[in-house]
């Protein structure tokens, strides 16, 4: 669990940077567990996505104010831009499909197929 | 030290627990709940960290907005979701291995690294001292000024969004009379009248 910084002051059991990358490693591994696990279920895995840039922007601020350098939290605003144009992108292509086909089911997107 | 220590530790655990029922819960509507409460518990981790703004940003955009209308998709989409869960357990074992040796690989690669201790010579923009410059102002003075290229593209990629989303859900219907207001606008006398000589005794 212990990154560069950490190392330095072991002594006082301080939240160090390394603490909060661990802590993004293991909601970013969530996220890609719950890509695999909800196959079917498109909206799942759109919040699984979400969960993700979730975990970058976590590690984006650790950075940020652990190096004090505020260019991490101006990247953080952009991801979360991002994040919620895609959420919304996401979604309407979902109720597209779902207006189309009557149903959400990942297997039955295979309309393109040769 | 102590409460920050407590604050961490109590921020992360929920929203790890949280983030652990959004893909493990039968009910997509309690999924998003719970996506709801991992955004706010990162945003208590955000404050922890010195990032305020962000955090306040998170809570408005993500619960706000976007966790808000997944729960509008997902109430508004009639779909059997206990047919899309079958296959969970399917996928279990081969997502488990996966998800087990990714954590591995990130702790290993979180514990052999180190920072550069010349790093702290290049920072390119030092965070201001609190007691002159909040944290929103310096944001402010930063994104407005140097990034604003970044902030613009940030305003152009959400405006495309925008106009993807409605045109991907606007549903032309055919099968409802609408009004035309420029044919209504365009009738003329010449057009909408035309004068017959009926013979007496006889129909048009």
């Amino acid at each position: 669990m212990g990154c560069g910084m950490e190392r330095r002051d072991i002594g006082q059991m301080e939240i160090g940077l390394g603490h909060y990358l661990t802590v993004a490693a293991i909601l970013f591994v969530i996220g890609m567990f719950g890509i695999f696990l909800n196959r079917k279920n498109v909206i799942v895995i759109l919040m699984s996505v979400e969960l993700i840039l979730l975990a970058v922007n976590i590690n984006f601020i650790a950075f940020s104010s652990h190096l004090g350098d505020l260019a991490g939290q101006i990247f953080g605003l952009l991801i979360l831009t991002v994040a919620a144009a895609e959420a919304a992108i996401g979604l309407a292509i979902l109720v597209a499909f779902y207006r189309n086909r009557g149903s959400i089911a990942v297997e039955t997107i295979n309309m393109m197929k040769g | 030290m102590i409460l920050e220590s407590f604050f961490f530790y109590l921020f992360a655990a929920i929203m790890l627990g949280s983030a652990l029922m959004v893909i493990g819960s039968r009910n997509p509507v309690h999924s998003v709940l719970f996506l709801i409460l991992a955004f706010f518990n990162a945003a208590g981790l955000f404050v922890l960290l010195g990032a305020e703004f962000l955090a306040m940003l998170l809570i408005v955009v993500y619960v706000g907005a976007v966790a808000v209308l997944f729960l509008f998709i997902v109430m508004m989409l009639d779909v059997n979701f206990v047919e899309l869960r079958s296959g969970f357990l399917q996928y279990m074992p081969i997502g488990l291995v996966i998800g087990v040796v990714l954590l591995v690989e990130l702790l290993v690669a979180l514990g052999g690294w180190m920072l550069n201790p010349d790093i702290v010579a290049h920072v390119g923009e030092p965070i201001p001292d609190l007691a002159q410059l909040s944290n929103i102002e310096a944001i402010g003075a930063l994104l407005y000024t140097k990034y604003v290229f970044y902030f613009l593209t940030a305003a152009l990629i959400l405006f495309v969004a925008m106009i993807g989303a409605i045109i991907l859900t606007l549903h032309h219907r055919t099968d409802i009379k609408r009004q035309n207001v420029n044919r209504q606008v365009a009738r003329t006398v010449e057009n909408s009248i035309e004068i017959v000589d009926v013979e007496s005794g006889k129909g048009i």
